[in-house]
């Protein structure tokens, strides 16, 4: 199917109505075999039995970040190309990208406790990943100020793409700046520097989380779509009346 | 010893992912609820949109959908 066709929200309705059970069922596959290799990884020789946290911490940090990109992707949508979803996709994934970024903070405060002797710090990484979730924040907040979907979507579109340069600077800050919070362990030159045993686990928690993140994101969508046909409707109605 | 000591901190991580991801599927579901609900009473009053009634949907524009 051409991506085009998809730009018909019922069309979209059709795909996802078929696609959201798969996807859950995915999901729960990918999650159940995740946590059993999570839980029977052996402690790390460094931070013992907390690497469990990262088996959350590291996945939720790759959503914030991704749900932002979808964000910054969808608003050159918005703007560009006047794509007929972009907005949709936009507002739906901003709770979403929100409640992973809040996840990648708790856990990483709790593992920081035992690790480092303290819930926070004003480390660049962290400070720069709390500055993910305001904009978050911010964005939810336009989307619900603003009545006009369009000119909401325009305005979100804007603040989305300032503030996706806090993407490479949370990528980058470990290495920009002296840190606290330790340099790139997974994707970097050379490879990766965990060992296999943690490595797997934490690379299929990943890829579960991302399935959770697309049916979520895709059902989101859904209710946006069907949202605004209930909007129309009651202006409709309103108009009809007056 | 140290996994003990440790062990509120785990738990304390899994419990606050369990209640993120769970709150959100809520989310999805119960609104999706609402508007299929708000939807369908909308079209049992006789409001249907011009495109439906028309059969053939237009691609939505900006936000009009």
């Amino acid at each position: 199917m051409a991506l085009a066709e998809l730009a018909n929200p019922s069309r979209f309705l059709s795909v996802a109505n078929r696609a959201i059970p798969w996807l859950g069922g995915v999901t729960a596959i990918a999650f159940a075999f995740g946590l059993n290799l999570a839980m029977g990884a052996p402690d790390d020789y460094q931070q013992g039995a907390t690497v469990k946290i990262m088996f959350l911490h590291v996945p939720s940090a790759w959503l914030g970040m991704l749900g932002w990109g979808v964000m910054t992707i969808a608003a050159l949508g918005t703007l560009v190309w006047r794509h007929p979803l972009a907005d949709v996709a936009a507002k739906a994934a901003a709770p979403i990208g929100a409640a992973f970024t809040l996840l990648c903070l708790v856990t990483g405060s709790l593992w920081g406790r035992p690790e480092w002797g303290t819930y926070w710090v004003w480390d660049a990484r962290l400070t720069s990943e709390l500055v993910l979730l305001l904009l978050y924040l911010g964005v939810i907040a336009l989307w619900r100020t603003v009545e006009d979907p369009s000119r909401a979507a325009r305005a979100a579109a804007i603040l989305t793409l300032v503030g996706a340069i806090d993407l490479p600077i949370i990528k980058f800050s470990v290495d920009w700046w002296n840190t606290l919070h330790q340099s790139e362990s997974v994707f970097r030159m050379g490879g990766p520097t965990i060992y296999s045993t943690i490595l797997i686990p934490l690379l299929v928690m990943t890829l579960a989380f991302t399935l959770l993140f697309v049916t979520l994101h895709v059902a989101a969508m859904r209710n946006e779509i069907l949202r605004r046909r209930v909007r129309t409707l009651r202006l409709m109605q309103a108009s009809a009346v007056s | 010893m140290e996994t003990m000591s440790h062990l509120p901190f785990i738990v304390g991580s899994y419990a606050a992912a369990f209640v993120i991801v769970a709150g959100l599927i809520v989310w999805v579901i119960l609104d999706f609820r609402v508007q299929r609900r708000a939807l369908a009473d909308l079209e049992r009053r006789g409001l249907t949109r011009r495109s439906t009634s028309a059969r053939s949907e237009p691609p939505m524009t900006g936000a009009k959908a």
